[in-house]
């Protein structure tokens, strides 16, 4: 479950991304009515097994049984909670077309709600790794070892405009000259090191998900807009 | 399509909350058909109500002077707080005669998805409340949903250091409504049974 949004008198219009099917937007009727069976079953963050019934302009959803809660996990902990918005608006707006099959980032997405839910890892930490993934399914994996432009393996400065870590010679005017430890955080999100990824100074994880957050935003046209309201711990 | 003064109003109907392009155009053929007097009546009631109605100073809820009704009543507990989301939660706490403290009403729910956070409500109003420290329990009524219970996840935390009774409607809610929906017993039990909230 992706986003949902009142609709009438006690409907809700309800994006979920599907394993098979891509991005799908249906009808949850009468849903927040008291009295409705689906009640928590359609809420954000939950991993619900779904049946819907191909509509004319919305398909409604007529069957949906709960996989994993996430929510309740993620609404009992502002810092996680925040992530994990960030987390759908992202996976929302990289799966442009609805039904258009994202197995990967379906995948991603369920990981890495998991992943926030167990809570071995900072919960920034953990949007991070996933901002940096889903990012790469997309295609626009930064460049992290070697030059962005010219492939020269030592590294001075991070230029977002050149799609990642760049050398001394094609560094562009502004780019952010980032410690090597920020970078190699980034090497060990992108790559799901995680005992790398957890023995990272704070410095560092809040330059990373500075350099990240700026990174995402540059290719996602409008920007996450729940970025502005996620929590360090 | 039609002719430019008719467009215009199906326009402005559709933009209601749950008012779909079918409905607009059956309600402005509806007034079109009506009696002059009646829909005049009606379009002053849309002006007055913009005119006359304001937003408590206090407790942010409608309020027909400076202070709302529930504000003004000297009868009500001043060391209790309900925090409801909308006006209409008031209203449907009210009809349960369980609760007889004061209100707070946010503005909405934490929903960073829609650009919402805490800033964009009441919360500093409450702050600012809480700060004489007479308010000794802060009855957290969001709506039993998603963004309702991060809402009060939020303001638990917050509120901590103060050391006051932070408590949730539970009992008998169930998750994913809206508050407004709850029939007067469940949400009057709700309200005897609330749980402390603990962060
Ligand atoms: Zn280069
Ligand atoms: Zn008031």
């Amino acid at each position: 479950m992706l986003r949902t949004q009142k609709l009438g008198e006690a409907d809700r219009i309800i994006t979920i991304l599907t394993k098979r099917t891509g991005k799908v937007r249906g009808v949850a009727k009468g849903v927040r009515r008291t009295t409705s069976k689906f009640g928590a079953r359609l809420e954000p963050f939950t991993h619900v097994d779904l049946q819907l019934h191909t509509g004319r302009t919305l398909d409604v959803i007529t069957q949906a049984e709960t996989l994993r809660p996430y929510g309740e996990a993620l609404a009992a902990d502002y810092p996680k909670y925040t992530a994990g918005s960030a987390m759908l608006e992202t996976a929302d707006r990289l799966t442009l077309g609805e039904k258009e099959p994202a197995l990967r980032q379906f995948l991603l997405l369920v990981g890495g709600l998991r992943t926030l839910v167990e809570g071995e890892h900072e919960a920034r930490l953990v949007l991070d790794a996933y901002f940096l993934r889903s990012l790469a399914v997309a295609g626009w994996a930064p460049a992290l070892e070697s030059c962005a432009r010219c492939s020269a393996t030592s590294v001075r400065a991070f230029a977002i405009v050149a799609g990642g870590v760049v050398c001394a010679a094609c560094r562009p005017a502004g780019a952010a000259v980032p410690a090597p430890e920020t970078i190699a955080l980034m090497i060990a999100l992108l790559r799901g090191d995680w005992p790398a990824a957890d023995a990272s100074e704070s410095r560092h994880r809040a330059e990373c998900s500075g350099l990240v957050a700026a990174y995402l935003q540059w290719h996602l046209e409008h920007g996450i807009r729940s970025l502005r309201h996620v929590e360090r711990v | 399509m039609y002719e430019g003064v008719v467009q215009n109003l199906i326009d402005e109907l559709g933009m209601l909350p749950g008012v779909g392009p079918k409905s607009a155009q059956r309600i402005a053929f509806h007034l079109l058909a009506a009696d002059p007097a009646d829909v005049k009546r009606l379009a002053h009631a849309l002006l007055e109500v913009k005119e006359k109605v304001r937003f408590c100073r206090v407790c942010g809820n409608v309020a027909a002077e400076e202070e709302c009704r529930i504000c003004r009543d000297a009868r009500r507990d001043d060391h209790v707080i309900c925090v409801v989301e909308e006006s209409k939660d008031v209203v449907a706490i009210e009809k349960t005669r369980e609760f007889r403290g004061r209100y707070h009403v946010l503005g909405g729910a934490i929903s960073p998805i829609d650009g919402i956070g805490p800033d964009d409500l009441r919360i500093r109003e409450l702050m600012t409340r809480l700060a004489d420290g007479r308010v000794t329990e802060l009855i957290i009524a969001t709506d039993p949903n998603l963004e309702g219970e991060a809402t009060a996840t939020y303001l638990a935390r917050l509120v901590k250091p103060m050391g006051l009774k932070v408590t949730r409607l539970a009992s008998g809610l169930p998750v994913g409504g809206d508050l407004e929906y709850a029939d007067e017993v469940t949400l009057g039990r709700a309200f005897e049974g609330r749980r402390l909230l603990d962060v």
